[in-house]
């Protein structure tokens, strides 16, 4: 029997220099008793009638290899309280020696002991993270000085003390546990051996203040008293403030939650007619320019569009623009934006019309219809086409704006916006290419919407259509120049 | 009347916060005090202080500015009709208080909402000042949770994102109409385009996939955008809550949408019922919104075959809704494709993950499922393996008896 005394119940290093040499000799589990102390002095059997040590099975010690996972889950096992943890390990790595995957087999004995233990360890420290509850003791040299009494189930202040570090750098603290203690003084972490709480401060003047928010933020009309203790069991409560207020909080619940549900409702306060003077109807816009337009708009409720988009989204240039380009309707990006053609058909557009040598600054770019509608499929925003009564319905902004704007040219992409200029269905097909003039002398190109470019799945056809996309728009330019000379 | 104690004014401004359901303290930007020497660390997990009777974890000091307010929501113990008592904290006390609060490691940090006092935008500049203070003046650390203010300058809402972990702003009641009649000085649009803002500001300040690597640009809301609904205080339907969850997830990215049931307040308005807070109703709700948002359901499926719009009390909406579409089961455990096998009831994301892992070394048999989920009891109707078929139970009628709760013998006294 090999007899190994580590030089603390949490000495990770010695356990796994004996672990090292052991396995690499080839010793079975069942030849070793671990202790976690150096004197071994409280382990009755440990001297007594235990056998020699077989000689070594391999001579010449054999390289022990194991998973990361293994060494992470082992410093944290090391700290478990069962006796036993040591002896479970060495057999998990005894194992891992002969199967890679022991540690991921279900059917593994020590592999679902210490996996188990690492989950309660884990637990313990989550807990310690949020349960250590701090009292200030004073200054020192400008810095706050605090403690903190805690109970872990495992030895586990090793552990938890680097968290309170990275969080509370900024003030010195000690936390007492009885197997160990840690101190911080804002340079170095160290650690003592366990205490007793007599050195804890009796009192703090900010627990008053917990515990008024503690009471106060509990709502008695949804007393749920199993779901509070499967997370803070009441073997917390003695190292916690606030817990002594819980017995009488859900006593007086019930008591409380029926006063206020048969309290008779009460006159309006007196600052009520005071404030409704405040919020007066907004009077109607009268709209004498693009401007008014804009703003008008901007509260548009004329169709359903309007409740699940976002804002309105109206046209943008100079309003003494020459050329006009308009779209379909705004999509998701627009939306957020608040800006039109900004998504990736905007971007398709802005790239055709720097090819097509057309400023995008200097014309007024709109869409027939101003809200974003949509359908939600899962975490996106499928965009859906307008009706003919909703075209219809938001012409009014339309004309508002080639009223104001007074172009010489309109570029419309896309069929809605066909629409939204003639009120009626037109075949863009039919209009495709042709230069139409408008009733009150303002040409027109009809061309596509470069959101068609990006659903067409032939590439060499996409090509294409992009270059007759940008032909459309040069021809609108050179109109213009040919306007100017 | 002298003026109240720290301790009277944080007992009325604690109260008036409760009804704010977010505790959140998780997924934002991983930051600790080393490098500062301040105080204050967020590591991703939240990490939840205490809990009350109410079994709600306590995790941010959560509290209100103040509980004066000019708007007259019917459902807000606030609202300005209300007759309770009204207090404020400064600026100042509410950065000492969270930092008291702190550094005794009773909470994560600091949810701040407020009334809404003189306008919207002096009230969110207080707010903002708040969360300046803590971050730059005293090297805070900890998590932030604003509650923003829809109608406040689109200005302030970037600069409160520049200090904040979270940001929120409440929608309270999931329709317009509801809006108008209970909330008549809020505005969903006004609300949307907050939101829009929001997401704007996140999305605008993520580096392209081409400059991955440069200097990142300043963090900007870690812990994005959440909203909350009341549940049960207007006549809405389960299925306009969904409706209107659907449209914010999908169109603000939302982390969450938090679900309250209305519960009763103090001086509360003759306009609303007076009723106990449906509890249920807000757990099916939530199991609603992570049907959509972790196991691939459309909110139309949710509701195919409830016709009053309401979710089944009884039973949760998954297995109500498998219920209803048995010719998609028995599900295949050795065969069925991930989205199949999320749409089996009793079957959470991390059983799915566990199966399709496990059937990469071996034939599924019941027993093994029976070690991956928590209970056999939900599922096993719903699924074939090498050794088991639910066989005829599936074409009874009364399979749904089987799942929902026994009545309970009445007793004569």
């Amino acid at each position: 029997m090999h007899q190994i005394s580590l030089s603390s119940e949490t000495d990770f290093d010695g356990w796994r220099d004996a672990a090292r040499r052991l396995a690499g000799q080839g010793v079975p589990p069942s030849d070793i008793h671990w202790s976690g102390s150096a004197a071994g002095g409280d382990d009755l059997f440990a001297a007594v009638g235990a056998p020699e040590p077989a000689a070594p099975a391999h001579p010449t010690p054999r390289e022990v290899k194991v998973p990361k996972a293994f060494i992470d889950m082992a410093k944290r096992v090391i700290c478990h309280r069962d006796p036993a943890r040591f002896a479970w390990l060495y057999q998990l790595l005894w194992d891992l020696q002969r199967n890679r995957a022991a540690l991921t087999d279900p059917l593994n004995d020590a592999a679902r002991w210490v996996k188990g233990a690492d989950k309660q360890i884990r637990r313990d420290v989550h807990k310690m993270h949020a349960f250590v509850r701090f009292r200030k003791v004073g200054e020192r040299d400008g810095r706050e000085v605090f403690m903190s009494w805690f109970e872990p189930d495992n030895r586990i202040v090793g552990l938890t003390a680097p968290f309170f570090m990275r969080r509370f750098t900024g003030m010195d603290w000690t936390i007492l546990t009885p197997d160990a203690c840690a101190s911080w003084d804002g340079k170095k972490l160290t650690f003592a051996a366990g205490a007793d709480r007599s050195r804890m401060p009796a009192e703090d003047a900010i627990e008053d203040q917990w515990r008024t928010y503690y009471a106060s933020i509990f709502n008695p009309a949804r007393l749920k008293v199993d779901a509070m203790l499967s997370e803070m069991p009441a073997k917390y409560w003695k190292n916690l403030p606030e817990a002594e207020l819980i017995p009488d909080l859900i006593r007086k619940s019930s008591q409380r939650t029926g006063a206020l549900l048969s309290a008779p409702s009460t006159d309006a306060n007196i600052r009520t007619s005071r404030m409704s003077n405040f919020f007066a109807e907004e009077e109607e816009i009268e709209i004498n320019s693009l401007e008014d337009a804009r703003r008008a708009a901007s509260k548009c409720a004329r169709c359903p569009i309007h409740e699940c988009a976002s804002q309105t989204i109206f046209g943008e240039g100079p309003a003494d623009a020459r050329l006009m380009i308009i779209g379909e309707q705004p999509g998701d990006h627009e939306d957020i934006a608040g800006k039109p053609f900004v998504g990736p058909a905007g971007q398709l557009f802005d790239k055709a019309m720097t090819e097509a040598n057309v400023e995008r600054r200097k014309a007024y770019i709109t869409n027939a219809v101003k809200h974003f509608k949509f359908t939600p499929r899962g975490k996106r925003r499928m965009h859906q086409k307008p009706n003919a009564g909703e075209i219809d319905t938001c012409r009014f902004w339309l004309d508002l704006e080639r009223k104001f704007v007074a172009p010489d040219i309109i570029v419309t992409m896309g069929a809605t916006a066909l629409r939204g200029v003639f009120g009626k269905a037109i075949a863009l097909k039919d209009v495709r290419g042709a230069l139409t003039e408008l009733d009150n002398g303002t040409r027109l190109i009809a061309t596509i919407h470069p959101s068609y470019l990006l659903r067409l799945p032939d590439r060499q056809r996409a090509a294409e259509e992009y270059d007759k996309f940008v032909d459309d728009l040069a021809r609108a330019r050179s109109l213009l120049w040919s306007d100017a000379a | 009347m002298g003026k109240r104690t720290l301790i009277d004014r944080l007992a009325i401004l604690a109260d008036a916060a409760k009804y704010d359901a977010s505790c959140a303290s998780s997924g934002s930007a991983k930051r600790n005090s080393l490098s500062t020497n301040g105080i204050g660390s967020t590591e991703g997990m939240g990490i939840c202080h205490a809990y009350a009777p109410d079994g709600r974890c306590i995790s941010l000091l959560k509290i209100l500015m103040t509980n004066f307010c000019i708007y007259d929501c019917k459902y807000c113990i606030n609202r300005v009709s209300s007759n309770v008592e009204r207090a404020r904290f400064s600026v100042d006390e509410i950065v000492k208080l969270t930092l008291d609060f702190y550094k005794r490691n009773y909470i994560e940090g600091l949810f701040l909402s407020s009334g809404i006092i003189r306008s919207s935008n002096y009230t969110m500049e207080q707010m903002v000042e708040v969360a300046r203070k803590l971050r730059v003046e005293h090297n805070f650390g900890g998590y932030i949770h604003l509650k923003s203010i829809p109608e406040a300058d689109p200005a302030l809402i970037e600069q409160a994102g520049l200090h904040a972990d979270r940001l929120s702003i409440n929608i309270e009641l999931p329709r317009e109409a509801s809006l108008k009649s209970y909330a008549p000085e809020k505005s969903g649009a006004v609300i949307r385009s907050a939101m829009a803002n929001v997401r704007y500001g996140i999305e605008s300040r993520q580096p392209d996939r081409k400059e991955r690597g440069k200097a990142r640009p300043p963090r900007f809301i870690p812990g994005g955008q959440s909203t909350q609904m009341i549940v049960g205080a207007d006549q809405s339907s389960d299925k306009d809550i969904m409706t209107t969850s659907a449209s914010l997830y999908s169109g603000y990215k939302l982390r969450r949408v938090y679900y309250s049931a209305f519960s009763p307040i103090q001086d509360s308005s003759g306009d609303l019922p007076l009723i106990k807070p449906p509890l249920m109703r807000e757990h099916r709700l939530y199991q609603a919104d992570w049907l959509m948002r972790f196991y691939g359901f459309e909110k139309d499926e949710i509701f195919e075959a409830r016709q009053d719009g309401m979710l089944d009390l009884d039973l949760d909406p998954k297995l109500a809704w498998a219920l209803g579409r048995r010719e998609r089961f028995p599900v295949n455990v050795n065969r069925a494709t991930r989205e199949e096998l999320l749409r089996v009831p009793g079957f959470g994301t991390k059983s799915v993950n566990r199966i399709l892992a496990a059937r990469r070394h071996t034939a599924l048999r019941l027993d093994h499922i029976a070690r991956i989920v928590r209970s056999l009891k939900t599922c096993r109707d719903f699924i074939e393996t090498v050794d088991w078929h639910p066989s005829r139970a599936l074409d009874l009628v009364t399979l749904r008896d089987r799942f929902v709760p026994q009545p309970q013998q009445l007793q004569l006294l």
